[in-house]
């Protein structure tokens, strides 16, 4: 195993315990917005780092813009329905008071 | 793919399924529904079908997918229970034997495919002579274009089929605005759908141009379109048009009428659908332009749904 490899695995690890803390937080928070905090922040630091893994991996340039493409529309996705979804959460909360 | 990977993916394909038929809360089915799609259309990738995947994954799991969550919202507006009585056993019991025996024919129908009957092969041989280097558009334009044409009337017969469902004698002619009611989660999804129609309308297109050598195609060209014209409606930044727009109809028919215009110049070479020697590429590309652009809108406007009455102008969401 090349260096690259090395560092190729260590971010896919790093990006897998992102994503994992991220879905335990969707599980064992409490309420819609601290799970949004969660999904929204640990995810897509999973996905950075595993995004980064591929780059590297296929070692192309080309192939490190479309990765970057598909980062950027995912967090930029992940940023809008986030507010989206925390907004009509606090509408169902000041309904049910 | 490694063995490892491909029966993981199988036994999450299988739990989603299950996952989907099994849940009572009927969001909850419509979500697992939703990842098995994305889960297919992985599987799909993994055995080298990228355009089967991009179809999946696009229309499979996102059109249907939103159809299905609107449909369950329209239904709890108009006060219908979600929650149904449990099937009688004989019926579970009936329903599970033809499913099987559907499934085990299926199965019997693909292994008895011989891997050495050059069926590929044969399709790829007669590429060259199209100009085109995708044979899954090779198939769907020329081979077996009379599918094709067949299903984008399919698809133009559910959009009539739901703009008949208003009232006899009515004058509804816009369906209800998807806008989001919320200011500040219109303000959202407004600034984002902005951002993100101009880059639908161009990976639409290139989805489009690319399909004739790689994977992509009128659908899933089509779907992003329609993807990226929904968002832009639900942040407001764009309105659903009225159906009687005489210029929306001409979109609408676009796709299919081209297309069986080029099919009835087939007629003059001897053959309904044959495309000019020489043209062959023109052709199937101009087509799928139209029909992208047809299947596109036609998507769009099948998830607004059916014209309301103008004086209840916001749907339940």
């Amino acid at each position: 195993m090349s260096v690259v490899d090395y560092v190729v695995a260590a971010l896919l690890l790093t990006g897998l315990f992102f994503y994992a803390a991220g879905s335990v937080g969707l599980l064992r928070f409490p309420n819609a917005e601290s799970r949004l905090h969660a999904l929204t922040k640990a995810d897509n630091a999973g996905l950075g780092l595993i995004a980064l893994a591929v780059a590297l991996y296929w070692g192309s340039v080309a192939v490190a813009v479309k990765i970057a493409a598909v980062w950027l529309f995912a967090i930029l996705a992940a940023g809008a329905t986030a507010q989206i979804l925390a907004l009509a959460a606090r509408e169902d909360e000041d309904g049910r008071r | 793919m490694s063995l490892a990977f491909e029966l993981l993916l199988c036994l999450m394909i299988i739990g989603t399924a299950a996952a989907a038929l099994l849940i009572r809360d009927a969001l909850g089915a419509i979500v697992f529904f939703i990842v098995f799609g994305n889960l297919l259309g992985l599987a799909w990738l993994s055995i080298g079908a990228a355009n089967v995947a991009l179809a999946e994954i696009a229309i499979g799991a996102g059109v249907t997918g939103i159809l299905l969550i609107l449909a369950r919202a329209r239904l709890k507006t108009l006060g219908d229970g979600l929650d149904f009585p449990a099937t009688a056993v004989w019926l579970r019991l009936a329903a599970a034997t033809i499913c099987t025996g559907l499934a085990v024919l299926l199965a019997a129908a693909v292994l008895s495919l011989e891997p050495a009957d050059k069926l590929g092969d044969r399709v790829a041989a007669l590429l060259p002579d199209l100009g085109i280097e995708n044979p899954v558009t090779g198939v769907l334009l020329a081979f077996r274009a009379y599918d094709t044409l067949l299903e984008t009337f399919a698809l133009l017969g559910a959009l009539v089929a739901v703009w008949s469902l208003v009232p006899a004698g009515s004058r509804w002619r816009t369906p209800a605005s998807m806008a989001i009611r919320d200011a500040a989660a219109r303000t959202v999804a407004s600034v984002f759908g902005r951002l993100l129609l101009p880059i639908a309308l161009v990976m639409a297109a290139y989805l489009v141009w690319a399909g004739s050598d790689l994977p992509g195609g009128a659908f899933q060209g089509g779907t992003v379109l329609a993807g990226g014209l929904l968002l832009a409606v639900l942040g407001g930044a764009v309105a659903l048009p009225r159906i009687d727009d005489a210029r929306l109809r001409a979109v609408i028919v676009a796709g299919p009428a081209v297309f069986l215009a080029v099919g009835f110049g087939g007629i003059a070479l001897g053959r309904f659908l044959a495309y000019p020697e020489g043209f062959e590429k023109f052709l199937i590309v101009t087509i799928e332009y139209f029909l992208a652009l047809s299947i596109g809108v036609t998507l769009a406007l099948l998830v607004a749904g059916r014209p309301v009455a103008p004086t209840q102008p916001d749907r339940e969401d």
